[in-house]
């Protein structure tokens, strides 16, 4: 449950986030949470209970109203946000229910804009560390495409070869089989299912797919904003 | 900053079609900014140009600007002396060789005397009085645009007679005279000689057309009745905007009233301020207007990519960076489009240049045109500053949104 130096890769201390309006509208309340290392966690609820507001919260792209995000013990709100970003560039990385491939970039372009952001490679090792990544995923024969000439299954594996450009410790899914067709769907989430127990990575997913959400190891349930269960799955107690 | 230009010149290139509409729009814009300036400071330079041609820079006359003091109140501290007669002084500039030498000596240009008599021209039983200015006719090619307005002989014609004359177009349809003419030429003061008519001329200005001949300035003095006289020295000068200047030394060395062609068109002058005015809003409200153009078509390519913006910002890519590469685009489209309009702006007034505009009373002429550096400056500025505001206001806006707002909106 923990990193390697027993301090949680997230955390989450009593975060609230409210919407501000005529009528604010709260999105979660009162959440404490601690992500650690290679963790397989499913975050499952209703829709509108607050899962991927949670999860935009966790990955600093969006602020609570009150309360404190943690990554790797260091407190992000009052953070400067150029600062914010560089932590998100290096340790987080997004998938969304859509693809969100920018358009005229190239697949390989696509995956080496993280790594050209961070900029701690040189332009080689990211085309290869990219095109290496890509390979993995079965992606190898698409490098020069563009997100257009690619199915839905494609780009999404596309968007995860971009979650991971970077190498971070966490990879934030939101809702990432959402929109494709079951056999895309089984094969991202085998890749993500790969992350973790193949490189120790750790994936948050955000899902209302409770067979999925079962097969994960962590499941924390939300209901109208709040945690109301956050429990090993029955797969992982059976792993264990 | 390399990451940013890249993926900046990305997003111009992939999207050619709304790259090349928001390049026309801005060189469109630029073009007829450049081509309404060249146009309209061409009509102005070429209204001073026919102003300053069509006089004297200077006009040096045998009057003073103050009467001269009478000899009584030179002798006597009175308060004031009634009753006394004038003191006549003998008409014309003194000296003039000397006075022209002395001008000369100084002044960059070119100085000639000349003679002004008025007297009646008849001319088979037509009467019309006119001014007779008897000038050097080799000088005066020098100081003034008579030579250009010949239509039937040349000013040194009037060496080929005793006593020839040219007459302006309207004078000579007045009293039915031709080249070839014999008239008859009165003074007030009873002198009267016959000359032949050598040139016909047309200045344009209707009052000098109708009212003004030249003889040779040893005619115009045999008819004012007065040896070596000369009323009125002109200087051309080779930079006309100094002209005040050297109108006020030559009056201070002289004694004489010279008077500058700013001063002798003080009207005008004033007029041409105001020209100069409407001419400037008339550029700037252009150049607004293509800015809105500018800034609209930007604006919208900016505003359409507020998805990329959500997702760079969830990829980690600061605000600071995110908007550097929509102001970057922008300003790369407003270059462009800069560029494009030189040329665009070049072309068209190079075209309203060359029409030609025909006038049955005077030369073929074309729309007055000015090419300046400046015009393409201020039109390139304008346009890469309202480029440069609208990448870098809906980019401000959306990279201060948080991506969140914009992937729920997306979803």
């Amino acid at each position: 449950m923990s990193a390697a130096n027993g301090t949680p890769l997230i955390e989450a201390r009593d975060v609230t986030r409210i919407l501000p309006g005529i009528v604010p509208t709260t999105l979660v309340h009162h959440i404490d949470l601690k992500i650690g290392g290679n963790e397989f966690l499913a975050i499952t609820g209703p829709s509108g209970s607050g899962k991927s507001s949670l999860l935009y919260l966790l990955g600093l792209l969006d602020l609570p109203t009150s309360g404190e995000v943690l990554i790797r013990g260091r407190a992000t709100a009052a953070m400067p946000e150029e600062e914010r970003a560089r932590t998100r560039l290096a340790t987080l990385g997004f998938v969304f229910q859509f693809h969100f491939l920018l358009p005229e970039f190239t697949v390989l372009d696509n995956v080496t804009l993280p790594m050209r952001a961070l900029g701690s490679l040189s332009a080689r090792a990211m085309r290869e560390r990219a095109s290496s990544i890509l390979a993995a995923l079965g992606l190898a024969d698409h490098l020069g495409k563009r997100p257009d000439q690619l199915s839905g299954g494609q780009r999404q594996r596309v968007a995860v070869a971009r979650a991971l450009a970077n190498d971070p410790p966490v990879i934030l899914a939101d809702e990432p089989t959402g929109s494709l067709d079951s056999k895309s769907s089984g094969q991202v989430f085998d890749i993500l299912c790969d992350l973790v127990h193949a490189q120790g990575k750790t994936v948050v997913a955000v899902t209302h797919d409770l067979s999925l959400a079962a097969r994960m190891d962590r499941r924390v349930e939300l209901i109208d904003g709040a945690i109301v269960s956050d429990a090993p799955t029955p797969a992982a107690a059976l792993g264990a | 900053m390399k990451l940013v230009v890249d993926i900046a010149l990305t997003h111009v290139r992939a999207r050619a079609r709304q790259t090349f509409v928001a390049v026309a729009g801005v060189a469109t814009g630029v073009g007829f900014s450049i081509m309404m300036a060249a146009l309209l400071q061409g009509s102005q330079q070429d209204f001073v140009r026919r102003l300053v041609d069509a006089m004297p820079h200077v006009t040096v006359s045998d009057e003073r600007r103050r009467p001269t003091e009478q000899p009584g109140a030179t002798f006597y501290d009175a308060a004031e002396i009634r009753g006394l007669k004038p003191q006549a002084r003998r008409r014309g500039i003194k000296n003039p060789l000397a006075t022209m030498a002395a001008i000369e000596a100084w002044a960059p240009g070119a100085v000639a005397p000349s003679v002004k008599v008025q007297a009646i021209l008849r001319y088979a039983s037509r009467d019309v009085g006119a001014s007779i200015v008897g000038i050097d006719p080799r000088r005066e090619a020098k100081v003034s645009d008579l030579p250009k307005y010949m239509r039937q002989g040349t000013i040194t014609s009037l060496y080929r007679a005793t006593n020839a004359i040219i007459l302006g177009g309207r004078l000579a349809e007045k009293i039915g005279a031709r080249v070839g003419s014999n008239i008859t030429v009165q003074t007030s003061d009873g002198v009267r000689l016959y000359a032949l008519v050598v040139g016909l001329f047309h200045s344009g200005v209707r009052a000098v057309d109708a009212g003004t001949a030249y003889t040779l300035a040893k005619t115009g003095q045999v008819l004012a009745r007065q040896t070596g006289l000369v009323n009125e020295i002109r200087l051309r000068l080779n930079d006309p905007l100094a002209a005040p200047v050297a109108a006020a030394r030559i009056e201070r060395e002289t004694g004489y009233k010279s008077v500058a062609w700013q001063e002798a068109s003080e009207d005008l002058l004033n007029t041409l301020l105001i020209r100069n005015a409407i001419m400037y809003t008339v550029v700037g409200a252009i150049l607004l207007v293509a800015s809105f153009g500018t800034y609209n078509i930007i604006s919208t390519i900016t505003h359409e990519k507020a998805r990329d913006i959500a997702i760079m910002k969830s990829l980690g890519f600061s605000e600071g960076r995110v908007r550097a590469i929509f102001v970057i685009e922008a300003c790369l489209i407003g270059l462009a489009g800069a560029l494009i309009g030189f040329g665009l702006g070049y072309a068209m007034t190079v075209v309203l240049g060359s029409i030609e505009i025909a006038n049955p009373l005077s030369d073929v002429t074309r729309i007055p045109v000015a090419y300046s550096p400046l015009h393409y400056l201020m039109a390139a500025a304008v346009a890469i500053v309202s480029s440069f505001a609208a990448g870098y206001l809906p980019a401000r806006k959306a990279a201060r949104l948080h991506p969140v707002e914009i992937i729920r909106g997306a979803t």
